[in-house]
């Protein structure tokens, strides 16, 4: 196997904006606000950066095609510039692209931007697009929690669970990511309902309430990435975060091709999962990390993700759920800023959000929410819907752990 | 020997509107209309049409048979295609070879018995023909064809040889141009004539007239016959058996209370339902009716007893679900404009090159089969699913497939005609897994395991260019 790029690339400087229906900014703009945190975070010039990646997914509704918008919105001096999509894992694999090619030797410096800009479609939920030419003549005109909702079902057959008990492990993660969203102050929602309005809350599509989905925002994040040796010559020392594992496993098709899946997890997660871990050395999930950011774009969804991670046993998510072991005291603090459920999810940024809230904690510059010394986080995201998607897993830690 | 009736199949929507749900609305611009407020009609759901329930006769009569047809007919006048073969497209559908000859009638609630006759007297030797009728039918708010309508479909399978179960004996046919009513090409509705100068100067001269010439070429008299299939008022039927000389109780059941009107179809249905209960050596008498006249006459063998239809229209009379909202129907219909907001606006072209590239997944939900591994599924495409081996595939047909529901939801975001749209993905019998929209299911009916059909529906209207697109569905399983 390949010796991946486990301590071989260091974040040096991380930003990200404010999340949320954010009316009076477009794409530029937050692109702006994310990349003047980072750039100041890493105490660099414009003119040292050697390359960029912007991922956005839903170009045709924001920034049009290509890298241009991001070589535009920051006026970069005429550097590489390549844009990429990988549905919601597009976040990540900008860092990707970045971490790469410093591993690589091709670059000193580099930079990832994620970028979405949603709240221009003049309706609530993700825009309708078509899903190809041949696809839009046979699957069902499906949307984002009809295709995440069927996972509950197939979930509570599967394990004989009733679905009241499942609605209620559903219910506790939305109140969980709500409680820790309150005094993120990027976040898009810092409400806090009780579990009983959760459960109440009208029907999206079932068994999805509204508070089981998570906010449709505008967004960006950015990282700036080099090597530690160049991280140490700008006087990173102690405070040296670097990348352990970056690994990316998409469907080939087999979850609806046939019929060997049974529509209760998903077959992409635990792949990138091992892949990840025994790039980064991890033996077991649930004792080395020390914080998570998943993929909640829906509450079941994280609920099964804490199988397929390998951190709950099948079947025993529900149980873990309601022990609290992901809450923010619990054994593995999960979505410490809110998650997709409340930090939002301009989806070309989350990925690149998940890894600012990992890097911040790791750094002890969380503020209100900072978690008692962490050394390793992860981050996950699923792009597509259960039956067509890509898991993509970053291990995140401080240089030597 | 001579030609006949081989074998027949209906097709009536699950749907059925209680007349008192139409009235209760309409009464106050007509209290007459109360008068017909008894009953129930079949309605088309919203992705159903003329050509769909043609698709469901044809397999309800044929039960997975591939009999070699030379022809296939398609009766109707409420065709979703002006200039686009809906023949062909039910060929395509039921995965006819593109050698069957593919013909359309219309024009008249005539044309599906004149289509029957036309094939019956080029007689033995023709080949097997599959004549279909069809009508979705669609009257204005208000008015009495809104009560008195159907929507149905039969399928008539035709060929000679020891199988034939209603030996067709004779008939005559008669072109006039007495317009009971009309609906012109660009109109959307019919206009009706008076009921009292249609029964006068129409059924009481024409059908005596075309019986009489029908029955002499039978050689019969009018004594012979035993069932009368006459798809007009009941009791002008009852009229023309005196006039004729037919026993009353010759009178066969014109399903107006149970289903409706069906149009060009109706005595095709109206025939089906009596071959149902037929008894060998039972002589029939099939009208049809529409500027002219046409008068058939079978005599039933005794082969009826080997042949039947998988529900037929006992089965698809007694399998109904109660529409209890008038405005629903008015909207599947497009009769009434609803705000379906945002999302609605999504563009629903239709690649066409893409569509005939895939005209086989699309049309007759054709998949494949690994020729390494054996693994069915769909879509057909180059590289297995299962072992990746390259250009393995063969042809597997899903449309006659047992399936079961493997996960769900019911979805009240997204846009659907009928919210909440239904759908998960759908484990077949073979293997072979697909997400699809469900159909005719209920809020509540569905469960993982959840037996499937599959059936032949409308996927989605492109407004703007007046497209209609088809694909196949999964509804609910008959316990059969």
């Amino acid at each position: 196997m390949a010796r991946g790029i486990r301590d071989k690339v260091a974040i040096i400087g991380m930003g990200c904006s404010r999340f949320g229906e954010r009316w009076d900014c477009g794409h530029e703009d937050l692109m702006v606000e994310a990349y003047a945190e980072a750039i100041a975070d890493a105490g660099i010039d414009k003119a040292d950066l050697d390359a960029a990646w912007l991922g956005v997914f839903f170009d045709e509704q924001n920034t049009g095609k290509s890298a241009l918008p991001l070589s535009m919105a920051l006026r970069l001096p005429n550097i590489p510039v390549t844009r990429v999509e990988n549905l919601c894992a597009t976040g990540t694999e900008a860092l990707r692209g970045a971490a790469y090619a410093v591993a690589a030797g091709a670059c000193d410096i580099a930079l990832a931007m994620g970028v979405e800009k949603l709240k221009d479609t003049g309706y609530s939920g993700l825009p309708e697009r078509t899903k190809g030419t041949f696809e839009d003549l046979y699957l069902p005109n499906s949307t984002a929690p009809g295709a995440f909702a069927q996972l509950a079902s197939a979930y509570a057959n599967r394990h004989g669970v009733p679905m009241d008990d499942l609605k209620r492990a559903m219910a506790h993660i939305s109140w969980k990511s709500h409680q820790n969203a309150r005094t993120n102050p990027k976040a898009h929602l810092r409400n806090t309902p009780s579990i009983e309005d959760i459960l109440n809350a009208p029907m999206v599509s079932y068994p999805l309430g509204t508070y089981d989905c998570c906010g449709v925002s505008d967004g960006a994040a950015c990282a700036i990435v080099t090597t530690p040796e160049i991280a140490r010559s700008l006087g990173r020392h102690d405070d040296l975060v670097t990348i352990k594992a970056l690994q990316l496993a998409p469907s080939n098709g087999v979850e609806m091709g046939h019929d060997a899946w049974d529509g209760s997890h998903t077959i992409t997660t635990p792949l990138a999962a091992k892949r990840a871990y025994e790039e980064a050395g991890i033996r077991d999930p649930r004792r080395d990390l020390d914080l998570i950011e998943v993929h909640d774009c829906f509450s079941v969804t994280e609920l099964v993700i804490m199988e397929d991670l390998g951190l709950s046993p099948p079947g025993g998510a529900i149980r873990d759920v309601l022990d609290g072991v992901y809450d923010a005291d619990g054994e593995v603090p999960c979505q410490i800023d809110g998650g997709l459920k409340c930090f939002g999810h301009p989806i070309g940024a989350s990925g690149l959000r998940m890894v600012y809230e990992i890097y911040l904690q790791l750094l002890g510059r969380a503020g209100d929410r900072q978690l008692s010394n962490p050394k390793l986080g992860l981050t996950h995201n699923l792009g597509g819907i259960p039956i067509r998607n890509v898991a993509a897993i970053s291990v995140i830690g401080l240089h030597g752990a | 020997m001579g030609a006949g009736i081989l074998g027949w199949g209906a097709y009536i929507p699950l749907l059925r509107l209680p007349r008192e749900r139409i009235v209760e609305h309409t009464a106050w611009l007509n209290p007459g209309l109360r008068a017909q407020g008894r009953g129930e009609r079949a309605i088309c759901n919203w992705d159903e049409d003329a050509l769909t329930m043609a698709v469901e006769a044809a397999r309800d009569c044929l039960q997975g048979r591939r009999p070699t047809l030379a022809e296939l007919q398609l009766a109707s006048t409420t065709l979703p295609f002006a200039d686009r073969s809906n023949a062909g497209m039910l060929a395509a559908a039921l995965d006819l070879d593109e050698s069957v000859a593919t013909l359309e009638s219309g024009g008249s609630l005539r044309c599906a018995t004149s289509s029957l006759l036309s094939r019956l007297r080029a007689g033995a030797g023709a080949g097997e023909c599959l004549v279909v009728a069809s009508e979705h039918r669609l009257a204005r708010p208000g008015s009495g064809g809104e009560l008195r309508y159907g929507d149905a479909a039969t399928a008539l399978h035709l060929g000679d040889g020891d199988d034939v179960v209603a030996r067709f004996l004779g008939g005559a046919t008669m072109a006039r141009d007495l317009v009971d009513h009309y609906r012109a090409s660009d109109s959307r509705y019919d206009y009706a004539l008076e009921e009292r100068w249609i029964r006068d100067e129409g059924y009481f001269k024409l059908v005596p007239e075309v019986c009489t010439q029908a029955l002499a070429d039978a050689g019969l008299e009018a004594a012979d016959v035993d069932t009368l299939v006459f798809p007009g008022p009941v009791r002008v039927g009852q009229a023309l058996c005196r006039r004729l000389g037919i026993e009353a109780d010759a009178l066969a059941d014109d399903l107006a209370g149970r289903c409706g009107h069906a149009g060009s179809a109706h005595p095709l249905l109206m025939l089906a339902h009596v071959l149902e209960q037929a008894r060998p050596e039972q002589v029939i008498l099939v009208l049809g009716f529409g500027q002219g006249a046409d008068a058939l006459l079978f005599r039933v063998t005794e082969a009826i007893a080997a042949r039947r239809p998988a529900l037929g229209v006992h089965g698809h009379l007694a399998l109904r679900r109660e529409e209890t909202h008038y405005l629903r129907y008015l909207s599947f219909t497009g009769q009434i404009g609803i705000d379906w907001g945002a999302r609605a606006e999504h563009d629903k072209r239709t690649a066409q090159s893409t569509a005939f590239r895939k005209r086989r997944a699309v049309t007759a939900f054709v998949g494949g089969r690994c020729s390494a591994c054996g693994t069915a599924q769909f879509p057909r495409t180059r590289a297995c699913v299962h072992c990746g081996a390259i250009d393995t595939q063969e042809e597997h047909r899903f449309a006659d497939s047992r399936a079961k529901v493997k996960s769900y939801t019911e979805d009240w975001q997204a846009h659907s005609p009928a919210p909440p749209l239904m759908y998960g993905s759908v484990s077949f019998a073979e293997g072979g897994s697909l997400m699809m929209e469900f159909t005719d299911f209920a809020p509540g009916e569905i469960a993982v395991g959840t037996p499937l059909r599959m059936v032949f529906r409308i996927k989605d209207v492109d407004e703007k260019r007046g497209f209609t697109r088809y694909f196949w569905k999964p509804a609910p399983a008959r316990s059969a």
